[in-house]
């Protein structure tokens, strides 16, 4: 096999997932493990038991300053007046003017005027870019964070795992953190939050600290898990992945997310409220739908989508559903169509049923 | 490094090939395997059906991409394995077990163009 480049960044977890036998791939600049044997069974693993993710290579920045929130406010499509306690995760879009989106992201509100932001590795040059544009004229300071790792635990034992690394005190913290909330212990900031659609936290620590946490995590059976299984999680739990569903091009009402976007109040002005509210009364002219397909062959993503002769859309991400044994995708379709459509695969149609975009919650098939 | 069994003759586009008196068995590599990561599908040929060389005669679908198998010689499908359709994780597991078909030569003279061990074992080294 060839090497891989150079130039390629590492996690402080590189040496362990190379130990492991991961096969390593490029990701955005990053070198990351795909899957350390069998993507599938690492998708089991966490439906069924607990896995776990190095996602270092995601940016975490801190927010602090008297105008964070009104600077939030205006920056994010889902509104940080929704954070009524400390430690509360808020999942928004960040948009452009005509409403596209630049990426999506999980804000912390840490209390007062202070906020943590995870974004992703693919975006960082540009989003850093737009949020420090964004900032001029407010009085915060938004930083990003170095020297981080980060670590998914995800799945029905992740909870257990994680607890029992954690001190008595940091643990009575940790273990009545409700869903979609965060606290920072000796530890570590831990965030009850996830992309797989199971419980779980995601847990940073410092660089120098994580392959002590990983090994832990190991022996207490967490089975680590690469970016090809993360990938099939997310699509069986209906999330959205950026680059792929969603994009500058499209809004997030054209991408299954508009329970991400705050319309009310009207009064609240964001970058590219304008282009929604257009769209809104406009009409939305696609919708993220979810496709499964009875027989064989594996739905992905860009395969074109057909009512009779008319090309009603495509798939913007496809693959094998491990828990359900059949391909799955989500597809972006014009918004009439309903019912079934057919799918071109290989060159070949094969109708297919469009459904929700949602497949798999907590370990069962919805 | 995959495993390469002495005793096989392979494919450059990897399948291994076993012949028996001029009926041959004809699976995916170790190596081929690999490459492809975990299989979701595999779509066999239709016993009778004739083959020329190269010609398309089945698909392998894993997570990664959809591989077209192509018959490495010429000749007719005598059989094939239908348990890989309910459990094609078996090509990942045991590559050389898990057989996809067999087929009876036209010509048994043809496997002198196939590879060796070491010949296929240069050729997934180069790759």
């Amino acid at each position: 096999m060839s090497q891989q480049p150079e130039h390629l960044q590492k996690t402080a977890l590189n040496e362990a997932h190379r130990r492991a036998g991961a096969k390593m791939v490029d990701f955005s600049g990053w070198e990351m493990p795909l899957h350390y044997g069998s993507q599938v069974d690492e998708h089991h693993a966490v439906r069924q038991k607990a896995g776990m993710f190095d996602v270092s290579h995601m940016v975490v920045s801190y927010l602090v300053g008297v105008d964070s929130t009104r600077y939030l406010s205006g920056l994010l499509a889902n509104d940080v007046a929704r954070l009524e306690d400390p430690g509360k995760a808020l999942y928004s879009c960040m948009l452009n003017g005509q409403g596209g989106v630049i990426d999506d992201l999980i804000v912390y509100w840490m209390g007062g005027d202070r906020y943590r932001i995870v974004t992703n590795a693919a975006t960082r040059v540009n989003d850093m870019a737009w949020m420090q544009r964004q900032l001029s004229g407010f009085s915060a300071v938004l930083t990003e964070k170095p020297g981080v790792a980060m670590v998914a635990v995800q799945g029905p034992n992740a909870r257990a795992a994680v607890l029992g690394w954690l001190s008595d005190a940091s643990r009575e913290i940790v273990e009545s953190l409700d869903r979609f909330f965060a606290a920072d212990v000796e530890e570590g900031f831990i965030a009850r939050t996830g992309y797989t659609g199971e419980d779980g936290f995601e847990v940073m620590v410092p660089q120098y600290e994580v392959e002590g946490f990983w090994q832990t995590m190991v022996d207490a059976g967490v089975e680590p898990c690469g970016l090809g299984a993360r990938d099939t999680l997310r699509l069986e739990a209906g999330m959205m992945l950026y680059g792929a569903d969603m994009t500058e091009e499209t809004t997030p009402l054209e991408s299954g997310l508009s329970w991400t976007v705050a319309l009310e109040p009207e009064q609240r002005e964001f970058v590219g409220s304008e282009a929604l509210f257009r769209q809104k009364i406009d009409g939305v002219p696609r919708k993220l739908v979810g496709l499964l397909l009875d027989g064989r062959g594996v739905m992905r993503s860009h395969q074109k989508l057909f009512v009779a002769d008319r090309e009603v859309g495509e798939v913007t991400s496809g693959g094998f559903s491990p828990t359900l044994k059949r391909t799955i995708a989500l597809a972006r379709i014009q918004a009439d169509v309903e019912g079934d459509c057919e799918v071109e695969i290989r060159g070949k149609r094969t109708p297919v049923a469009i459904g929700r975009p949602l497949f798999v919650r907590n370990g069962k098939a919805v | 490094m995959s495993e390469i069994p002495q005793g096989l003759r392979y494919s450059k586009s990897h399948e291994w090939i076993d012949d028996d008196a001029g009926t041959v068995t004809i699976g995916i590599t170790d190596h081929a395997q690999e490459l492809l990561g975990d299989i979701v599908f595999v779509e066999l040929p239709e016993v009778g059906q004739q083959l020329d060389l190269d010609g398309e005669c089945g698909v392998v679908e894993s997570v990664k991409a959809a591989s077209d198998i192509y018959a490495p010689l010429a000749g007719e499908i005598v059989e094939v394995n239908e348990a890989l359709m309910d459990s094609p994780e078996q090509v990942n597991d045991a590559p050389y077990e898990a057989w996809i078909f067999k087929m009876r030569l036209k010509n048994p003279a043809d496997l002198d163009q196939l590879l060796d061990a070491a010949g296929y074992a240069s050729l997934a080294e180069a790759e």
